[in-house]
């Protein structure tokens, strides 16, 4: 299968027959890697295929059962990330692993801190931490606390982390899940610097535009085991999925855009005026229809998830009203807005989502329990009904509602989440981010069910940083710049091109119609 | 095996009573005197009810991420508000009624500072836990009230074939398991205390699950105080209950419910409180000087916790070596 011919040097990093087992399930049989200096390496495959598994099995979070590890040729045995670390690997783990309470800075240079007279030198911290943010693009204050910033500024710092050290080898794992265009640019054109400097870096990403941009080579798993290595010019796209899927796809082919049978409802499901919050979002007017999926678009740090926690209650609007079903509403939190029908699937699945020690049947019926109260448990049978239903709608692996959370793929607990605000069948269901971190089978499976919803009669607000995918499922398309609501794209054929030109626009106001 | 979490604390239980048994051939022995049972194992659980009564509060408490540091000064004033009140004349059960109002409104009092006002648990519980010992002192005036009242004797030193208060004790951990596990109360509090944000964003109602433990807590520390009051007929308001909030956050720790909150064991609880107390009667049983009980005590458990932490567990864990290429990699290597 293997039609890439190794580099002339030495590889960096050698992984010989690792196997890595965790209790009842094999992540990881007998995979072989190698990674060469002055290269982007992607690592391929679906969710819980086992990439995470081998990143953090080179890093030493797990130690594997079988197998050998060597780094330039000598055998190592790390059994913590910070040994990793000391010896020139540099890691960005697919969850963003800061401290949310500490300053961006202290995020970026902890424990490694400019000293004076054995003090942490705060003005020579932040300086630092400042030309690292400046290298990567992103100009916010590196004296903010890393809390106050949206999931992708936080995977921005987390990488400009992974940067401040002069490291051989460079891992990062999905970096790009929630960054825009914009920010995907600016960090592919540093790991071309690097590679160029001959630092080996490893990849990961479940977007293959981006997977074809920048990868040299490409490894592929499939369950755990290794199924090859390819090289981006001479393997296809769609060859290279059907490997990783291991099937032809018939499921990869586009969900059928804004279905004709469709009818968006006249009555709003919800309708906003004015509604706004200083700081976070200016006011805005927003009608959702049942049966209608509105795309909501925007630059990193335009205001979508602003607008979406506004919509939920999960933060307080200070003007302007909203009405859901007609009837005005005050928001008391989250679970008011929950009790009138509206959901919202956080697009920070670590903070906002997953409840990590608890099982996945639990974490699936969480909103459905909360809302029914604690005296009337779903029961068991009930709860384990569910659960398998979305298990085999939504391909959850493994296929065990017992499992813990945390034991499962990032991409898999997405779907759990999912899911979650799914089984309670809201009127309005708000997704941020919901492909995050979805391999591309599963990703055309989501939006499948999304569009099924809609017609179904479910409204829906969909938010993603990925434009084809908004224009994709969106009969509808609300355009946000600079905290403000800009543009509505509305008609048959809006193109990425459209929401592209009205997110740039610089006028400003007023509703655009595309065709 | 000793990959289940109470393998350890089970271990050490059961090597402290063979330690007493060794020590005092009689320690196993129980006695049947008036339909009652006497002797080593019952004065244990008797002793021990008090500790595993708040470490039933306290476990809920932790599981949401908090700590109840003034269970000891609420132990105080339960004891010195009923015994004052009983010695002024009044009688057993409206005393205790009386006790256990006040500690509700402690508990209430906790619960604001820390699910309303948004205070660090440890803070907020700080304070009733320093202040709490000079209301008790001025409830009694500063004197130790003793009490001689046949009702009153009961909660701490009665017996219906076993200790009355061990049977509270009992009643109460299986209650709190009974409502927690049937209903879906136990998995909300484990959800709040492993990601409170994402707990509110789901819609469940937090604050008021946190308020709940507060209050809980209290009543349990309110009953554990009558006890101990009760068992030695008399209030003091510096000794009574002093340093059994560490005793119950130890149960709960040994028993495995982590300080970070999340999931709780009651049974863990159960087994920990056990061990605590068995710990206790093992020190003066074997004659550890007085100087040295608290470092002993600290070292086993020290020990218990050690050996269950998953890192510990680690080193246990047999690590077979890899074998230096296997027949695939090598086969995948070659060109
Ligand atoms: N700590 C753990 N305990 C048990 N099973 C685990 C653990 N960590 C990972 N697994 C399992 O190992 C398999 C591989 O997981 P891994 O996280 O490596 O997938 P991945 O390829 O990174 O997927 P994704 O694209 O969703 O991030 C999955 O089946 C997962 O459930
Ligand atoms: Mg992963």
């Amino acid at each position: 299968m293997t039609d890439s011919p190794a580099p002339p040097t030495d590889p960096v990093v050698d992984i010989r027959g690792i196997t890595v087992d965790f209790p009842g399930v094999r992540a990881l049989s007998g995979v072989d890697f190698q990674l060469f200096p002055g290269e982007v390496h992607a690592l391929m495959g679906e969710n819980g295929a086992g990439k995470s598994t081998l990143i953090k099995a080179l890093t030493g979070v797990h130690r594997p059962t079988a197998g050998e590890i060597r780094l330039h040729g000598e055998r190592v045995e790390f059994t913590a990330p910070v040994q990793a670390q000391n010896a020139g690997i540099s890691t960005v783990y697919q969850e963003v692993n800061l401290c949310p309470n500490l300053s961006v800075a202290e995020n970026i240079l902890l424990g490694r801190e400019p000293r004076r007279l054995g003090a942490i030198d705060t003005r020579a911290c932040r300086a630092r931490a400042a030309r690292l943010l400046e290298r990567i693009g992103l100009s916010i204050d590196p004296g903010s606390g890393l809390d106050s910033h949206p999931i992708a500024v936080q995977q921005l710092v987390a990488i400009a982390r992974a940067l401040a050290v002069d490291a051989r080898v460079l891992v990062l794992d999905e970096p790009t899940s929630s960054l825009d265009t914009d920010e995907v640019a600016e960090l592919f054109r540093i790991v071309r610097q690097l590679r160029d400097e001959g630092v080996a870096i490893l990849f990961v990403s479940h977007f293959l535009e981006q997977v074809y941009e920048i990868a040299d080579r490409m490894t592929v798993l499939r369950n755990g085991a290794l199924v090859g290595e390819y090289l981006p010019s001479r393997t296809d796209r769609l060859e290279l999925v059907s490997v990783m899927l291991g099937r032809e796809l018939g499921v990869l082919e586009e969900v059928e855009r804004r279905s004709e049978d469709r009818a968006p409802g006249t009555e709003p499901v919800l309708t906003a005026h004015g509604l706004g919050r200083s700081g976070s979002i200016a006011p805005f007017d927003l009608e959702i229809h049942a049966g209608e999926v509105v795309g909501l678009a925007g630059l990193l740090g335009s205001g979508r998830t602003e607008m979406a926690r506004l919509l939920f209650g999960a933060d307080r609007a200070d003007t302007g009203t909203l009405s859901v079903g007609g009837r005005t509403v005050r928001p008391r939190g989250p679970r008011s807005m929950i009790a009138r029908g509206v959901a919202l699937c956080s697009e920070d699945r670590k903070a906002e989502g997953l409840i990590a020690d608890l099982t996945v049947r639990d974490n699936l019926i969480l909103a459905l329990q909360a809302a029914r109260g604690w005296m009337r448990p779903v029961s068991r049978r009930a709860a384990d009904a569910l659960v398998a239903e979305y298990i085999d709608k939504l391909d959850i692996r493994p296929a065990d509602p017992g499992a813990v959370m945390s034991t499962l793929s990032g991409g898999n607990q997405q779907k759990v989440l999912l899911a979650r605000w799914l089984v309670t069948q809201p009127d309005l269901l708000i997704l941020d981010e919901p492909t995050r971190g979805i391999d591309v089978g599963a990703k055309a499976q989501i939006q499948k069910v999304v569009a099924d919803l809609a017609a179904d009669g479910m409204a829906v607000l969909f938010i993603s940083a990925e434009l084809e995918e908004v224009v994709r499922v969106s009969d509808r398309v609300v355009v946000l710049r600079d905290r403000h609501k800009t543009a509505e794209l509305t008609g048959d054929a809006i193109s990425v091109d459209d929401v592209m030109g009205a997110i740039a626009a610089h006028d400003g106001q007023g509703t655009a119609v595309a065709s | 095996m000793t990959r289940h979490p109470l393998f350890w604390p089970v271990a050490a239980l059961v090597g402290l009573i063979v330690l007493n048994a060794v020590v005092n051939p009689s320690f196993l022995e129980v006695r049947i005197q008036n339909g009652a049972l006497y002797g080593g194992v019952v004065d244990i659980l008797r002793n021990g009810a008090p500790t595993l009564l708040i470490a039933v509060g306290m476990t809920l408490v932790i599981a949401t991420r908090g700590i109840d540091l003034s269970v000891g000064a609420v132990a105080a004033i339960a004891g010195a508000i009923a015994c004052s009140w009983i010695a002024a004349g009044g009688d057993a059960p409206t005393a205790m009624l009386l006790a256990l109002a006040v500690c509700v409104l402690l508990g209430l009092w906790n619960g604001f500072l820390v699910s309303v006002v948004g205070i660090q648990p440890i803070i907020a519980t700080l304070v009733l836990m320093t202040a709490g010992r000079g209301g008790a002192m001025l409830v009694t005036e500063g004197q130790i009230i003793t009490v001689d009242d046949p009702v009153y004797r009961q909660i701490g030193a009665g017996f219906v074939v076993l200790p009355i208060a061990i049977l509270i004790s009992l009643g109460v951990l299986l209650a709190v398991a009974a409502l927690t596990r049937g209903t879906a109360l136990g998995m909300l509090v484990e959800s709040v205390g492993t990601n409170p944000r994402a707990s509110r964003l789901a819609g469940v109602r937090s604050r008021r699950i946190v308020w709940t433990v507060y209050v809980f807590a209290g009543l349990c520390a309110g009953v554990a105080g009558l006890m101990i009051s009760s068992n030695v007929n008399a209030a003091d308001a510096n000794n009574a209950g002093l340093w059994i909030e560490m005793d119950a956050i130890l149960a709960v720790v040994i028993g495995g419910t982590s300080l970070a909150g999340g999931r709780y064991s009651l049974t863990g609880t159960l087994v920990g409180a056990l061990v605590i107390q068995t710990l206790t009667t093992t020190v003066y049983s074997i004659g550890v000087p007085p100087d040295a009980i608290l470092v002993f005590k600290a070292v086993v458990v020290i020990a218990v916790c050690l050996l269950q932490s998953p890192r510990t567990s680690e080193l246990f864990r047999p690590r077979r070596r890899a074998e230096p290429a296997d027949t695939r990699a090598q086969e995948v290597a070659a060109p």
